[in-house]
Protein backbone atom coordinates (compact mmCIF):
# COMPACT_ATOMS: atom_id res chain seq x y z
CA UNK A 1 0.00 0.00 0.00
CA UNK A 2 2.74 2.41 1.05
CA UNK A 3 4.81 1.59 -2.03
CA UNK A 4 1.85 2.13 -4.29
CA UNK A 5 1.06 5.55 -2.89
CA UNK A 6 4.70 6.65 -2.90
CA UNK A 7 4.92 5.58 -6.53
CA UNK A 8 1.90 7.69 -7.45
CA UNK A 9 2.68 10.72 -5.26
CA UNK A 10 4.74 12.67 -7.76
CA UNK A 11 2.63 12.10 -10.84
CA UNK A 12 -0.67 12.91 -9.20
CA UNK A 13 0.42 15.62 -6.73
CA UNK A 14 -0.81 13.61 -3.75
CA UNK A 15 -0.65 15.98 -0.78
CA UNK A 16 -2.20 14.47 2.31
CA UNK A 17 -1.95 10.72 3.00
CA UNK A 18 -3.69 9.00 5.90
CA UNK A 19 -2.96 5.32 6.56
CA UNK A 20 -6.07 4.45 8.52
CA UNK A 21 -5.48 0.67 8.60
CA UNK A 22 -2.98 -1.63 6.91
CA UNK A 23 -5.57 -2.20 4.19
CA UNK A 24 -7.10 1.28 4.01
CA UNK A 25 -5.53 4.61 3.01
CA UNK A 26 -6.87 8.02 2.04
CA UNK A 27 -5.12 10.40 -0.32
CA UNK A 28 -5.96 14.01 -1.19
CA UNK A 29 -5.31 15.29 -4.70
CA UNK A 30 -6.15 18.48 -6.62
CA UNK A 31 -9.49 18.64 -8.41
CA UNK A 32 -7.98 18.37 -11.90
CA UNK A 33 -6.19 15.05 -11.42
CA UNK A 34 -8.72 13.21 -9.23
CA UNK A 35 -10.43 11.42 -12.11
CA UNK A 36 -7.06 10.59 -13.70
CA UNK A 37 -5.89 9.04 -10.43
CA UNK A 38 -9.11 7.02 -10.12
CA UNK A 39 -8.66 5.83 -13.71
CA UNK A 40 -5.01 4.91 -13.06
CA UNK A 41 -5.96 2.95 -9.94
CA UNK A 42 -8.71 1.13 -11.79
CA UNK A 43 -6.82 0.27 -14.96
CA UNK A 44 -3.26 -0.38 -13.78
CA UNK A 45 -3.35 -1.03 -10.02
CA UNK A 46 -6.30 -3.42 -9.84
CA UNK A 47 -8.74 -1.24 -7.88
CA UNK A 48 -11.56 -2.44 -10.08
CA UNK A 49 -14.42 -2.25 -7.57
CA UNK A 50 -16.11 1.09 -6.96
CA UNK A 51 -17.34 1.05 -3.38
CA UNK A 52 -18.98 4.44 -3.05
CA UNK A 53 -18.74 8.14 -3.59
CA UNK A 54 -19.71 10.76 -1.05
CA UNK A 55 -19.42 14.41 -0.19
CA UNK A 56 -18.61 16.45 2.93
CA UNK A 57 -19.67 20.08 3.24
CA UNK A 58 -16.79 22.20 4.64
CA UNK A 59 -18.87 25.34 4.88
CA UNK A 60 -16.26 27.31 6.89
CA UNK A 61 -13.67 26.87 4.15
CA UNK A 62 -16.20 27.33 1.36
CA UNK A 63 -15.39 23.88 -0.04
CA UNK A 64 -17.00 20.55 -0.79
CA UNK A 65 -14.87 17.47 -0.25
CA UNK A 66 -15.57 14.58 -2.61
CA UNK A 67 -14.48 11.06 -1.79
CA UNK A 68 -14.10 8.17 -4.24
CA UNK A 69 -13.62 4.88 -2.38
CA UNK A 70 -12.08 2.06 -4.42
CA UNK A 71 -11.45 -1.59 -3.57
CA UNK A 72 -8.87 -4.01 -4.89
CA UNK A 73 -10.40 -7.50 -4.77
CA UNK A 74 -7.04 -9.29 -5.26
CA UNK A 75 -5.06 -7.66 -2.46
CA UNK A 76 -8.18 -6.87 -0.37
CA UNK A 77 -7.15 -3.24 0.07
CA UNK A 78 -9.08 0.03 -0.19
CA UNK A 79 -8.01 3.47 -1.30
CA UNK A 80 -10.05 6.62 -0.80
CA UNK A 81 -9.33 9.47 -3.20
CA UNK A 82 -10.35 12.83 -1.73
CA UNK A 83 -10.53 16.13 -3.52
CA UNK A 84 -11.78 19.62 -2.68
CA UNK A 85 -14.01 21.64 -4.99
CA UNK A 86 -15.41 25.13 -4.64
CA UNK A 87 -18.75 25.50 -2.91
CA UNK A 88 -19.89 28.31 -5.20
CA UNK A 89 -21.11 26.92 -8.54
CA UNK A 90 -19.88 23.49 -7.50
CA UNK A 91 -18.88 21.43 -10.50
CA UNK A 92 -16.80 18.29 -10.89
CA UNK A 93 -15.66 16.20 -13.84
CA UNK A 94 -17.94 13.21 -14.20
CA UNK A 95 -16.67 9.65 -13.71
CA UNK A 96 -19.68 7.98 -15.29
CA UNK A 97 -17.54 6.43 -18.02
CA UNK A 98 -15.59 4.36 -15.50
CA UNK A 99 -18.41 2.55 -13.70
CA UNK A 100 -22.12 2.74 -14.48
CA UNK A 101 -23.08 2.86 -10.81
CA UNK A 102 -21.34 6.24 -10.59
CA UNK A 103 -24.38 7.66 -12.43
CA UNK A 104 -26.55 7.09 -9.41
CA UNK A 105 -24.07 8.53 -6.93
CA UNK A 106 -23.64 11.65 -9.05
CA UNK A 107 -27.39 12.01 -9.39
CA UNK A 108 -27.70 11.82 -5.62
CA UNK A 109 -24.96 14.42 -5.08
CA UNK A 110 -26.57 16.73 -7.63
CA UNK A 111 -29.83 16.61 -5.71
CA UNK A 112 -28.47 16.65 -2.17
CA UNK A 113 -25.59 19.14 -2.53
CA UNK A 114 -26.18 20.77 -5.91
CA UNK A 115 -22.86 19.62 -7.35
CA UNK A 116 -23.06 19.49 -11.13
CA UNK A 117 -21.47 16.67 -13.11
CA UNK A 118 -21.76 17.76 -16.74
CA UNK A 119 -22.36 14.87 -19.11
CA UNK A 120 -23.40 12.38 -16.46
CA UNK A 121 -26.48 10.49 -17.66
CA UNK A 122 -29.81 11.29 -15.97
CA UNK A 123 -28.04 13.58 -13.51
CA UNK A 124 -30.93 16.08 -13.47
CA UNK A 125 -33.66 13.58 -12.63
CA UNK A 126 -35.24 13.32 -9.19
CA UNK A 127 -33.39 11.04 -6.84
CA UNK A 128 -35.13 10.98 -3.45
CA UNK A 129 -37.28 14.08 -3.07
CA UNK A 130 -39.74 15.06 -5.78
CA UNK A 131 -40.24 18.57 -7.07
CA UNK A 132 -37.73 20.15 -4.70
CA UNK A 133 -37.45 23.89 -5.29
CA UNK A 134 -35.39 25.03 -2.28
CA UNK A 135 -31.64 25.01 -1.72
CA UNK A 136 -30.19 21.45 -1.95
CA UNK A 137 -31.24 19.86 1.33
CA UNK A 138 -27.94 18.35 2.51
CA UNK A 139 -26.01 21.62 2.40
CA UNK A 140 -25.17 22.73 5.91
CA UNK A 141 -26.62 26.21 5.45
CA UNK A 142 -30.05 24.73 4.69
CA UNK A 143 -32.00 25.05 7.93
CA UNK A 144 -34.18 21.96 7.97
CA UNK A 145 -35.85 22.84 11.30
CA UNK A 146 -36.89 26.28 10.05
CA UNK A 147 -38.07 24.86 6.74
CA UNK A 148 -40.14 22.22 8.51
CA UNK A 149 -41.66 24.83 10.84
CA UNK A 150 -42.65 27.10 7.95
CA UNK A 151 -43.95 24.34 5.70
CA UNK A 152 -45.52 21.50 7.66
CA UNK A 153 -47.94 23.05 10.19
CA UNK A 154 -46.25 22.23 13.52
CA UNK A 155 -48.78 21.22 16.16
CA UNK A 156 -49.07 23.88 18.86
CA UNK A 157 -48.24 22.69 22.36
CA UNK A 158 -45.67 20.15 21.31
CA UNK A 159 -42.83 19.89 23.86
CA UNK A 160 -39.36 18.57 23.22
CA UNK A 161 -37.07 17.29 25.98
CA UNK A 162 -33.41 16.38 25.92
CA UNK A 163 -33.62 12.57 26.23
CA UNK A 164 -30.62 12.11 28.55
CA UNK A 165 -31.67 14.82 30.99
CA UNK A 166 -35.32 13.80 30.93
CA UNK A 167 -34.54 10.16 31.69
CA UNK A 168 -32.21 11.12 34.52
CA UNK A 169 -34.89 13.26 36.10
CA UNK A 170 -37.52 10.57 35.70
CA UNK A 171 -35.49 7.52 36.70
CA UNK A 172 -32.94 8.89 39.21
CA UNK A 173 -34.40 12.12 40.64
CA UNK A 174 -32.37 11.96 43.89
CA UNK A 175 -29.02 10.98 42.46
CA UNK A 176 -26.41 13.77 42.61
CA UNK A 177 -24.83 14.80 39.35
CA UNK A 178 -21.26 13.49 39.21
CA UNK A 179 -18.33 15.30 37.62
CA UNK A 180 -18.32 12.81 34.73
CA UNK A 181 -21.96 13.51 33.97
CA UNK A 182 -21.33 17.24 34.04
CA UNK A 183 -18.56 16.78 31.49
CA UNK A 184 -20.90 14.81 29.29
CA UNK A 185 -23.51 17.52 29.51
CA UNK A 186 -21.06 20.10 28.21
CA UNK B 1 -27.27 -9.42 -22.19
CA UNK B 2 -24.89 -8.86 -25.11
CA UNK B 3 -22.70 -5.80 -25.38
CA UNK B 4 -24.77 -4.39 -28.23
CA UNK B 5 -27.98 -4.66 -26.22
CA UNK B 6 -26.27 -2.98 -23.31
CA UNK B 7 -25.06 -0.12 -25.50
CA UNK B 8 -28.53 0.31 -26.97
CA UNK B 9 -29.99 0.48 -23.50
CA UNK B 10 -27.40 3.05 -22.42
CA UNK B 11 -28.10 5.18 -25.47
CA UNK B 12 -31.82 5.00 -24.80
CA UNK B 13 -31.30 6.12 -21.20
CA UNK B 14 -29.05 8.96 -22.35
CA UNK B 15 -31.75 10.18 -24.70
CA UNK B 16 -34.31 9.94 -21.94
CA UNK B 17 -32.06 12.03 -19.73
CA UNK B 18 -31.76 14.74 -22.37
CA UNK B 19 -35.51 14.73 -22.93
CA UNK B 20 -36.07 15.01 -19.20
CA UNK B 21 -33.83 18.04 -18.85
CA UNK B 22 -35.95 19.83 -21.42
CA UNK B 23 -39.17 18.68 -19.68
CA UNK B 24 -38.35 19.85 -16.16
CA UNK B 25 -37.98 23.42 -17.34
CA UNK B 26 -41.60 23.48 -18.48
CA UNK B 27 -43.71 21.29 -16.23
CA UNK B 28 -43.68 18.24 -14.00
CA UNK B 29 -46.13 16.28 -16.14
CA UNK B 30 -44.71 12.92 -17.20
CA UNK B 31 -44.31 12.26 -20.94
CA UNK B 32 -47.03 9.58 -20.96
CA UNK B 33 -49.50 11.99 -19.33
CA UNK B 34 -49.02 14.87 -21.73
CA UNK B 35 -51.78 16.19 -23.94
CA UNK B 36 -51.21 14.82 -27.45
CA UNK B 37 -52.77 13.48 -30.64
CA UNK B 38 -52.97 9.75 -31.28
CA UNK B 39 -54.04 7.76 -34.34
CA UNK B 40 -57.00 5.45 -33.75
CA UNK B 41 -57.18 1.97 -35.42
CA UNK B 42 -59.53 3.35 -38.10
CA UNK B 43 -57.03 6.09 -39.03
CA UNK B 44 -58.78 9.05 -37.43
CA UNK B 45 -56.81 11.38 -35.20
CA UNK B 46 -57.96 11.77 -31.60
CA UNK B 47 -56.81 14.30 -29.03
CA UNK B 48 -56.07 12.74 -25.64
CA UNK B 49 -55.29 14.32 -22.30
CA UNK B 50 -54.72 11.37 -19.94
CA UNK B 51 -54.83 13.36 -16.71
CA UNK B 52 -58.30 14.77 -17.40
CA UNK B 53 -59.80 12.15 -19.74
CA UNK B 54 -59.72 9.19 -17.39
CA UNK B 55 -60.72 10.91 -14.16
CA UNK B 56 -63.78 12.71 -12.90
CA UNK B 57 -64.02 16.46 -13.37
CA UNK B 58 -66.34 16.90 -10.42
CA UNK B 59 -65.65 17.66 -6.80
CA UNK B 60 -66.62 15.06 -4.21
CA UNK B 61 -70.13 15.44 -2.80
CA UNK B 62 -71.44 15.05 0.70
CA UNK B 63 -73.66 12.05 1.24
CA UNK B 64 -76.61 12.56 3.54
CA UNK B 65 -77.24 9.82 6.08
CA UNK B 66 -80.36 7.68 5.76
CA UNK B 67 -83.14 8.18 8.27
CA UNK B 68 -83.21 6.79 11.82
CA UNK B 69 -83.13 3.03 12.14
CA UNK B 70 -81.83 2.35 8.66
CA UNK B 71 -78.74 4.47 9.23
CA UNK B 72 -78.22 2.73 12.58
CA UNK B 73 -78.40 -0.65 10.89
CA UNK B 74 -76.01 0.49 8.14
CA UNK B 75 -73.56 1.83 10.70
CA UNK B 76 -73.66 -1.47 12.59
CA UNK B 77 -72.94 -3.30 9.34
CA UNK B 78 -70.11 -0.92 8.43
CA UNK B 79 -68.53 -1.25 11.86
CA UNK B 80 -68.49 -5.04 11.65
CA UNK B 81 -66.71 -5.25 8.30
CA UNK B 82 -63.68 -3.01 8.18
CA UNK B 83 -61.60 -3.76 5.13
CA UNK B 84 -58.13 -2.32 5.43
CA UNK B 85 -55.98 -1.36 2.49
CA UNK B 86 -52.66 -3.19 2.51
CA UNK B 87 -50.43 -0.19 1.95
CA UNK B 88 -47.67 0.43 4.49
CA UNK B 89 -46.63 4.06 4.27
CA UNK B 90 -43.91 4.10 6.92
CA UNK B 91 -42.08 2.18 9.62
CA UNK B 92 -45.30 1.28 11.47
CA UNK B 93 -46.45 -1.12 8.80
CA UNK B 94 -44.22 -3.72 10.44
CA UNK B 95 -46.90 -3.94 13.17
CA UNK B 96 -49.49 -5.15 10.69
CA UNK B 97 -48.12 -8.68 9.93
CA UNK B 98 -48.40 -9.79 13.60
CA UNK B 99 -51.89 -8.34 13.63
CA UNK B 100 -52.98 -10.53 10.74
CA UNK B 101 -51.29 -13.70 12.00
CA UNK B 102 -52.78 -15.93 14.75
CA UNK B 103 -51.25 -14.26 17.79
CA UNK B 104 -53.31 -11.08 17.52
CA UNK B 105 -55.62 -12.18 14.71
CA UNK B 106 -57.68 -9.17 13.66
CA UNK B 107 -60.04 -11.30 11.54
CA UNK B 108 -62.01 -12.17 14.69
CA UNK B 109 -63.10 -8.52 14.86
CA UNK B 110 -64.23 -8.41 11.27
CA UNK B 111 -61.11 -6.55 10.13
CA UNK B 112 -59.32 -7.81 7.07
CA UNK B 113 -56.77 -6.68 4.51
CA UNK B 114 -57.55 -5.91 0.86
CA UNK B 115 -55.10 -5.45 -1.98
CA UNK B 116 -56.78 -2.51 -3.72
CA UNK B 117 -58.26 0.82 -2.63
CA UNK B 118 -61.43 0.09 -4.60
CA UNK B 119 -62.30 -2.71 -2.17
CA UNK B 120 -61.27 -1.15 1.13
CA UNK B 121 -62.77 1.40 3.47
CA UNK B 122 -60.04 1.84 6.07
CA UNK B 123 -56.54 3.14 5.54
CA UNK B 124 -53.77 2.85 8.11
CA UNK B 125 -51.23 5.63 7.76
CA UNK B 126 -48.41 3.84 9.50
CA UNK B 127 -45.73 6.09 10.91
CA UNK B 128 -43.88 8.97 9.33
CA UNK B 129 -45.20 10.21 6.02
CA UNK B 130 -42.84 11.79 3.54
CA UNK B 131 -44.12 14.26 0.97
CA UNK B 132 -43.38 11.72 -1.75
CA UNK B 133 -45.57 9.13 -0.02
CA UNK B 134 -48.27 11.69 0.80
CA UNK B 135 -48.80 12.17 -2.92
CA UNK B 136 -49.50 8.44 -3.32
CA UNK B 137 -51.62 8.43 -0.17
CA UNK B 138 -53.87 11.19 -1.53
CA UNK B 139 -54.36 9.38 -4.83
CA UNK B 140 -55.15 6.18 -2.98
CA UNK B 141 -57.45 7.78 -0.42
CA UNK B 142 -59.49 9.51 -3.08
CA UNK B 143 -59.97 6.26 -4.96
CA UNK B 144 -61.47 4.50 -1.95
CA UNK B 145 -65.27 4.27 -1.91
CA UNK B 146 -67.08 6.28 0.72
CA UNK B 147 -67.60 5.89 3.70
CA UNK B 148 -63.90 5.59 4.42
CA UNK B 149 -61.87 5.82 7.59
CA UNK B 150 -58.29 6.80 8.37
CA UNK B 151 -56.30 5.41 11.27
CA UNK B 152 -53.18 7.43 11.99
CA UNK B 153 -50.61 5.16 13.58
CA UNK B 154 -47.69 6.47 15.61
CA UNK B 155 -46.70 9.87 16.93
CA UNK B 156 -45.22 10.99 13.59
CA UNK B 157 -48.70 11.40 12.14
CA UNK B 158 -49.88 13.39 15.16
CA UNK B 159 -47.15 16.01 15.57
CA UNK B 160 -44.17 14.86 13.54
CA UNK B 161 -42.73 12.60 16.26
CA UNK B 162 -38.98 12.25 16.13
CA UNK B 163 -38.96 13.51 12.54
CA UNK B 164 -40.67 16.81 13.38
CA UNK B 165 -37.71 18.84 12.03
CA UNK B 166 -37.15 16.85 8.86
CA UNK B 167 -37.41 18.61 5.53
CA UNK B 168 -39.20 15.73 3.85
CA UNK B 169 -41.77 14.44 6.36
CA UNK B 170 -45.05 16.09 7.29
CA UNK B 171 -45.95 17.05 10.85
CA UNK B 172 -49.75 16.90 11.02
CA UNK B 173 -51.63 14.42 8.94
CA UNK B 174 -55.04 15.98 9.65
CA UNK B 175 -54.07 19.04 7.60
CA UNK B 176 -53.98 16.93 4.43
CA UNK B 177 -56.59 14.22 4.95
CA UNK B 178 -59.21 13.85 7.70
CA UNK B 179 -58.27 11.40 10.46
CA UNK B 180 -60.75 9.29 12.41
CA UNK B 181 -58.59 7.64 15.04
CA UNK B 182 -55.12 8.48 16.29
CA UNK B 183 -53.04 5.69 17.81
CA UNK B 184 -50.20 7.25 19.79
CA UNK B 185 -46.84 5.64 20.40
CA UNK B 186 -43.52 5.05 18.76
CA UNK B 187 -44.20 2.35 17.72
CA UNK B 188 -47.64 1.35 19.03
CA UNK B 189 -47.88 -2.39 19.70
CA UNK B 190 -50.42 -4.48 17.76
CA UNK B 191 -52.67 -4.38 20.85
CA UNK B 192 -52.82 -0.60 20.51
CA UNK B 193 -53.77 -0.97 16.88
CA UNK B 194 -56.54 -3.40 17.87
CA UNK B 195 -57.73 -0.88 20.46
CA UNK B 196 -57.76 1.69 17.67
CA UNK B 197 -60.00 -0.55 15.59
CA UNK B 198 -62.34 -0.99 18.58
CA UNK B 199 -62.47 2.79 18.96
CA UNK B 200 -63.18 3.17 15.26
CA UNK B 201 -66.05 0.68 15.56
CA UNK B 202 -67.52 2.67 18.44
CA UNK B 203 -67.30 5.88 16.43
CA UNK B 204 -68.96 4.31 13.40
CA UNK B 205 -71.77 2.85 15.51
CA UNK B 206 -72.37 6.27 17.05
CA UNK B 207 -72.61 7.73 13.57
CA UNK B 208 -69.41 9.73 13.89
CA UNK B 209 -67.50 8.03 11.10
CA UNK B 210 -68.34 10.82 8.68
CA UNK B 211 -64.85 12.00 7.77
CA UNK B 212 -65.34 11.31 4.07
CA UNK B 213 -68.10 13.92 4.15
CA UNK B 214 -65.83 16.28 6.04
CA UNK B 215 -63.25 15.86 3.28
CA UNK B 216 -65.89 16.74 0.68
CA UNK B 217 -67.08 19.73 2.72
CA UNK B 218 -63.60 21.21 3.23
CA UNK B 219 -62.24 19.95 -0.07
CA UNK B 220 -60.72 23.25 -1.21
CA UNK B 221 -58.89 23.76 2.08
CA UNK B 222 -57.43 20.25 2.04
CA UNK B 223 -56.41 20.62 -1.62
CA UNK B 224 -54.70 23.93 -0.93
CA UNK B 225 -52.70 22.40 1.93
CA UNK B 226 -51.75 19.43 -0.24
CA UNK B 227 -50.64 21.61 -3.11
CA UNK B 228 -48.62 23.80 -0.79
CA UNK B 229 -46.14 21.00 -0.16
CA UNK B 230 -46.49 18.82 -3.27
CA UNK B 231 -44.67 21.11 -5.67
CA UNK B 232 -44.63 18.73 -8.64
CA UNK B 233 -48.37 18.27 -8.91
CA UNK B 234 -48.62 16.05 -12.00
CA UNK B 235 -51.83 14.21 -11.22
CA UNK B 236 -55.52 15.05 -11.60
CA UNK B 237 -57.20 17.13 -8.90
CA UNK B 238 -59.98 14.60 -8.48
CA UNK B 239 -58.65 11.05 -8.43
CA UNK B 240 -61.80 9.03 -8.92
Amino acid sequence: MKNLIEKLTEDFKISDVVYQRPDLAFVTVPKGVAISLVTELRDYEGFSHFVMMSCVDWIEEGKFQLLYLLHNPKTKTDVGVKTFIDRENAEMASAHHLWKQVWTYQRELKEAFGIDFPGSPRVDENFVVEGWTEMPHMRRDFNTKEYSRDTYFPRPGRETNDPAEYMRKKLYPNEPITAKKQDNDK
Amino acid sequence: MSEKDMNDKVNEMLQRSEANVKKTEKSFVRPEDEEREVVAPDGSIIKVNPIYDYFSGEKPKEEKPCSGVIEKFLNWARAESIWVLGFGTGCGSIEIPPLVTPRFDMFRYGVQMRPTPRQSNAFIISGYLSVKTLKRVIRTYEQMPSPKYILALGSCTINGGMYYDSYSTINRLDKYIPVDVYIAGCMPRPEALLAGFMKLKELIKEGKGEKANEYARNFDEYKANQKKIIKDWNMPDYNW
